[in-house]
């Protein structure tokens, strides 16, 4: 079996949202609607400050609270652990949005664009109709993953193959590949750091990793 | 109203709104009202059956203008094995289709039919809300009693209403302290739910839970005691009325309240904070609990 993944290594973040920009270009995504976002978790108290950055997105969860919820059968989970939207069928009730514990659904009720009343040249690339007023949220790339077979490259190695945030990360902070391999880039990242899964009590069974501590 | 992108901390679900919460209170009190139908003595039983119905229909109205896409509004039906929604949505016809024979062609054994399927749909309703996983205060396991005894209790307090303002509530002398009872176990219930969300929901939702269960109080409080008053008390015809009506507003701002203002979302926490260089990951952060 294949199931893809993510990791961020939470002590390369730097927060330089160079993935968020990525993400908005690939995707074309209104203003205020980020399917990648880095967080900028300040905590602590003077002098013992500490600032984290967290990239989130949708997280891919093995037993996702979106799917069961969902009334249209839209939300899917494939086989690979990708969880996808047929924008053909959802009805846009956003049930899904308030039943993701990570905030990842939006719901986009108009086109808009990030400059002005004019779509910008990747804006009206990358617009489909079938998605305004239907939820949606990242896609792993599933596209460019989708490629791999037939190109004979592999996911989270082959940049061709690779979710564009993975690709854009100028710190090397995010992985992706197949956490059932291994001998994946991402089973070894795994197997050699101290890492969590964000709110692992809901049993969503996340599939984005976080490295917060490396392991000898 | 303050973006989202970046926070955090919890913040409040903008995705269902007071039509979410229309459909709560419609399908609460209409359901409610279903149930209580049996209950009424036969005292007008088409036409409580016909102001329940309405009350659903009015609900699920609220619904159909808040989804996205409402002309493709059938595919709801397409998952019954997972979704509650599914499940409102498919028990729905059964109660109009049973509920319309009622005022069709009068009450009698139909009723019952009419209310058992009320109560599924209450339950469907109640599982519905509960399985909004991203919000604290809809996924505890409580909110599913609350919701079912929040419509009995509203149901029965319009009933008891209806009857009292149409000069019938005496053909229906048990139905004053049906409705009492009703509201004492929803107290009851709402206490249970709150002390269980301690710990369980976002500062801001308690904040905003606390703030409401004042108000809840002082109407359930009135309710109660004008309805024992006009019960006992000659020409108290008007205090059941009023005492009715305060107890399904109570229901109501419960759930708008639930639904909407204290629906917060649990923001973002990380059980361990990451440390760069040698030495050991830090304790983790949960901003906003």
């Amino acid at each position: 079996m294949t199931r893809y993944i993510m990791i961020a290594d939470l002590r390369r973040c730097v927060g330089c949202q160079t993935c968020t920009a990525a993400c908005k270009l690939t995707n074309a995504t209104p203003p205020e609607i980020q399917w990648r976002r880095v967080l900028d978790l300040e905590s602590g108290e003077y002098p013992d400050v500490r600032r984290t950055f967290v990239p989130v997105s949708c997280m891919h969860c093995g037993d996702p609270p979106c799917l069961d919820v969902c009334p249209t059968g839209a939300t899917f989970k494939r086989d690979d652990g990708m969880v996808r939207i047929d924008a053909d069928i959802c009805i846009g009730c956003a049930y899904c949005a308030v039943a993701c514990p990570y905030q990842q659904r939006h719901i986009v009720r108009r086109r808009e664009f990030a400059y002005g009343v004019h779509a910008t040249a990747a804006e009206d690339a990358r617009f489909d109709t079938r998605s305004i007023a239907v939820s949606t949220k990242c896609t792993f790339c599933s596209d460019r993953v989708d490629q791999a077979e037939s190109l004979g490259l592999t996911p989270g190695v082959d940049p061709e193959v690779t979710p564009a945030c993975v690709n854009s990360c100028i710190a090397g902070a995010l992985h992706f590949g197949d956490r059932d391999d291994p001998g994946s880039n991402v089973s070894q990242l795994l197997a050699h750091s101290v890492h969590f899964r964000m709110q692992e009590e809901l049993n969503t069974d996340p599939g984005f990793y976080y490295i917060a501590e490396g392991r000898p | 109203m303050k973006s989202s992108v970046g926070r955090v901390e919890p913040w409040r679900q903008t995705n269902w709104d007071w039509r979410a919460a229309g459909n709560f209170i419609g399908g609460g009190s209409g359901t409610g009202l279903l149930l209580s139908v049996p209950f009424s003595g036969g005292a007008d039983a088409p036409l409580l059956t016909m102001l329940g119905l309405a009350l659903m229909g009015a609900g699920l109205s609220c619904v159909w203008m808040e989804i996205g896409r409402p002309w493709r509004a059938l595919n709801v039906f397409r998952r019954p094995a997972t979704s509650w929604m599914t499940r409102e949505a498919m028990v729905a016809p059964l109660v109009f289709a049973s509920g319309g024979a009622v005022v069709w062609r009068g009450g009698g054994a139909l009723e019952w039919l009419v209310a058992c399927l009320a109560l599924a749909y209450v339950y469907c309703q109640a599982h519905m809300l509960q399985g909004g996983r991203g919000i604290p205060a809809w996924r505890h396991p409580r909110v599913i009693p609350l919701i079912m005894a929040t419509a009995i209790a509203e149901g029965s307090c319009l009933c008891l209403a209806v009857l009292a303002a149409a000069g019938q509530v005496a053909t229906a002398s048990a139905l004053p302290w049906l409705a009492v009872a009703a509201l004492l176990a929803r107290a009851a219930v709402l206490t249970v739910y709150r002390r269980g969300l301690s710990g369980a929901a976002p500062t801001q939702s308690l904040a905003v839970l606390d703030g409401y269960l004042v108000a809840d109080r002082l109407l359930s409080a009135v309710a109660v005691m004008g309805i024992a008053a006009g019960a006992t008390l000659a020409g108290g015809r008007w205090l059941l009325v009023c005492a009715g009506l305060a107890a399904v507003a109570a229901g109501w701002l419960l759930k708008f309240t639930i639904v909407v203002r204290a629906a917060f979302n649990q923001g973002f926490s990380l059980p361990m904070l990451p440390v760069r260089g040698p030495g050991h990951a830090a304790s983790g952060v949960r901003p906003g609990w």
